[in-house]
């Protein structure tokens, strides 16, 4: 059946972390663009040796926390300045009672924040994605447990299953495997 | 293998006398594997025989305590021992208890995060969880205590049936706030936690449900380099948020009381009071499940959370709770030093009771024992590392915590500040079960929770094991060769 499948890439398990990381070192250097390491938790120092800046993650957050403090500061200040406005305790309803607004700034700047995190998370993931090609290598399933795979795509300008096989098998990558769609 | 497990590099650490090792914190040098098996196992095959009988047990209580509520939304709130001059009694004690146990599980989660607390891995998902039901019991409280609970919507930042807004100047309105905030962030937060580890299940599991249910939750994640980068940031900017979010919670719970003028509650120092205390009673409670779980039913999870973990708890119980006694002898000299009589009252006499005219000083006392006296215990060694010992103290702190809060908020509305207008309070067996019941509430989304889900953030643990060190490794003697630029300028190596 698989040969009627698009090639996806080509998929290596390594040994350990370091390895992994030695091995995504040696592919960064090699030129590729199109590929990917997967292992079960975050290896630090990973992002440099695939040639990953910082996450721009902070951004949107930033833009949400913002909305946050600006949605606390209308849905205060309208109201109680020109819809309806409250006298309790004789306080008085303009900018002075602002300090009396603070706490629900905070909570709404936070909750923004916290739900521009977790959405911008999942887009710039690009998850959920419930199939992926690489679902379709049995040994990967590994990777949530102690597996660590480094995948090169085929889509990459200097893919080539033959030389590719070859230097994933040179750094030391095992079951070396060709992943298809 | 030992000079994997102590760095910065390998030369310096064989010349390290041994006692000045740290000591690793997955016990026993398990690998990967043997974390993800062992986790994931506790979710997987039929339910123990243990388990049914306590889910039935707490299932039981919970329905209990929904009855009770039923009962409570049918008959108004006259079924509950309230009235003037106590407007306020357990189901206020109830809810600032409860929310107050929430706050362990996201000072685990986020602020030992930020203070690169490794040991947090181990625990926090639990912790988080415990959060998570905490404060769905204490949302029940506000949520009925209005009587009518169609009313409940009057809570929300809109127009009620008469056009007119809620008052946003209101310490119960930032309440709302603050508390669907604190809920909605940590869920997000857990949640976010959680996808690694469905990931393993949906990975494992066998049966076509499981893998089903897990992959839908999974998201697909395929442990990818290019995600764990956002992922890494993302749990680092939740950590951030929620830091100041878990403190403003109880400070704004602690407004509903500090912003009033009755004496007893109308006290600048209650912000950092309730939120030490919140604190300490949250981690009292995340012991009382956790050593039950570790030592009676799950024994594999022994070298995951080890002594050292329960030695580091207790001294955080000792912290919070000496803070928590500091705050009462501050109240008591703050009502001293002002001179105003009604402090006085409320202080010395309803709860300290020096002349005999208060009417709750057994509860005033028996506060001070549990919350100040019995965590000193925890000055010695020997008792941090006896479960016995811990066990016993979490116990005392669970019911002083309670009681804090009722002496706070009966004492002082109970005998305020006209003696003709003072009125005994007592609850009703309403009151009661509905409180029992949100245990059987708590223990029964708990036991669901360590039946269904990874109890021990498995991806964060394995970051803390030696294998992870992507520079340490024993089988990659060469790969320090490659880099010995990182291996001796990384920051991650130098705080392990």
């Amino acid at each position: 059946m698989t040969e009627y499948h698009k090639v996806y890439g080509l998929g290596a398990q390594f040994a350990s972390a370091a390895e992994l990381m030695s091995a995504a070192e040696t592919i960064r250097d090699a030129g590729f663009k199109s590929w990917d390491v997967h292992t079960p938790f975050p290896v630090h120092g990973m992002d440099k040796a695939m040639g990953l800046g910082k996450s721009w993650l902070s951004l949107p957050v930033l833009i949400g926390g913002t909305t946050g403090l600006i949605t606390a500061v209308a849905l205060e200040c309208i109201p109680s300045f020109s819809i309806y406005p409250v006298i309790v305790h004789g306080k008085p309803i303009d900018w002075r009672t602002l300090p009396a607004f603070f706490p629900i700034m905070f909570e709404l700047t936070i909750l923004f924040s916290a739900f521009a995190t977790v959405t911008s998370l999942l887009i710039m993931n690009g998850l959920p994605r419930w199939y992926h090609p690489v679902f379709n290598w049995e040994r990967f399933s590994q990777v949530t447990d102690d597996g660590f795979f480094l995948v090169i795509e085929a889509r990459d300008a200097k893919f080539n299953e033959t030389k590719t096989r070859a230097l994933l098998e040179e750094i030391g990558g095992k079951h070396v495997t060709l992943i298809h769609d | 293998m030992s000079q994997v497990l102590d760095d910065p590099a390998s030369e310096v650490t064989l010349e390290t006398p041994v006692d000045l090792r740290r000591i690793p914190l997955v016990a026993n040098k398990r690998d990967l594997h043997w974390i993800t098996e062992h986790v994931s196992r506790i979710c997987e095959g039929p339910a123990p025989f243990w388990w049914w009988v306590c889910f039935l047990i707490t299932s039981i209580v919970a329905c209990i305590g929904l009855f009770c509520i039923g009962y409570q939304i049918s008959n108004g709130v006259g079924t509950w021992g309230e009235n003037h001059p106590a407007g306020w009694a357990w189901d206020i004690t109830n809810f600032v208890f409860w929310i107050g146990i929430g706050h362990a599980g996201t000072l685990i989660s986020a602020i030992l995060f930020l203070c690169r607390q490794k040991w947090r891995t181990s625990i926090n998902r639990a912790a988080e969880a415990m959060t998570l039901f905490a404060v769905v019991c204490a949302a029940i409280f506000p949520g009925i205590h209005v009587g009518r609970v169609w009313y409940a919507w009057f809570l929300a930042p809109v127009p009620n049936a008469n056009g007119i807004w809620p008052n946003f100047r209101s310490p119960l309105l930032w309440d709302v706030f603050a508390v669907s905030t604190y809920f909605t962030v940590s869920v997000l937060f857990w949640y976010t936690g959680l996808v690694p580890d469905l990931g393993t299940l949906r990975d494992r599991a066998k049966s076509r449900a499981a893998k089903y249910l897990y992959g839908i939750f999974a998201l697909g994640w395929r442990g990818s380099n290019r995600h764990w980068r956002h992922y890494e940031l993302a749990y680092l900017i939740l950590a951030g948020i929620s830091t100041p979010l878990v403190l403003s919670v109880h400070s704004v719970v602690s407004f509903d009381f500090a912003a009033s003028i009755l004496p007893g509650w109308h006290t600048t120092i209650f912000p950092p009071y309730f939120v030490a205390g919140a604190i300490f009673g949250g981690f009292a409670m995340v012991l009382t499940i956790l050593l039950p779980a570790r030592y009676l039913v799950y024994p594999q999870l022994r070298d995951l959370v080890t002594v050292d973990h329960v030695d580091k708890m207790a001294k955080i119980i000792l912290l919070t709770g000496s803070i928590v006694g500091y705050a009462y002898m501050m109240e008591l000299f703050v009502a001293y030093y002002s001179g105003n009589k009604f402090e006085c009252f409320t202080f010395f006499h309803a709860r300290f009771n020096t002349d005999h005219s208060g009417w709750y000083q057994w509860a005033y006392w028996w506060m001070m024992f549990c919350n100040v006296v019995s965590p000193q215990i925890f000055w010695f060694k020997w008792a941090r590392r006896n479960l016995i010992v811990v066990f016993i103290v979490c116990m005392f702190v669970n019911v002083g915590m309670w009681f804090e809060r009722f002496v706070i908020i009966v004492t002082s509305l109970a005998q305020d500040f006209l003696p003709s207008s003072w009125g005994h309070y007592f609850p009703s067996w309403v009151e009661v079960w509905t409180f029992v019941g949100t245990f059987g509430i708590f223990l029964s989304l708990f036991l669901l929770f360590m039946r269904f889900l990874p109890m021990v953030a498995m991806s964060e643990v394995k970051i803390v094991t030696p294998e992870a060190d992507p520079h340490a490794h024993g089988s990659g003697v060469g790969i320090d060769a490659h880099h010995p630029v990182e291996a001796a300028s990384d920051s991650y190596k130098q705080s392990h």
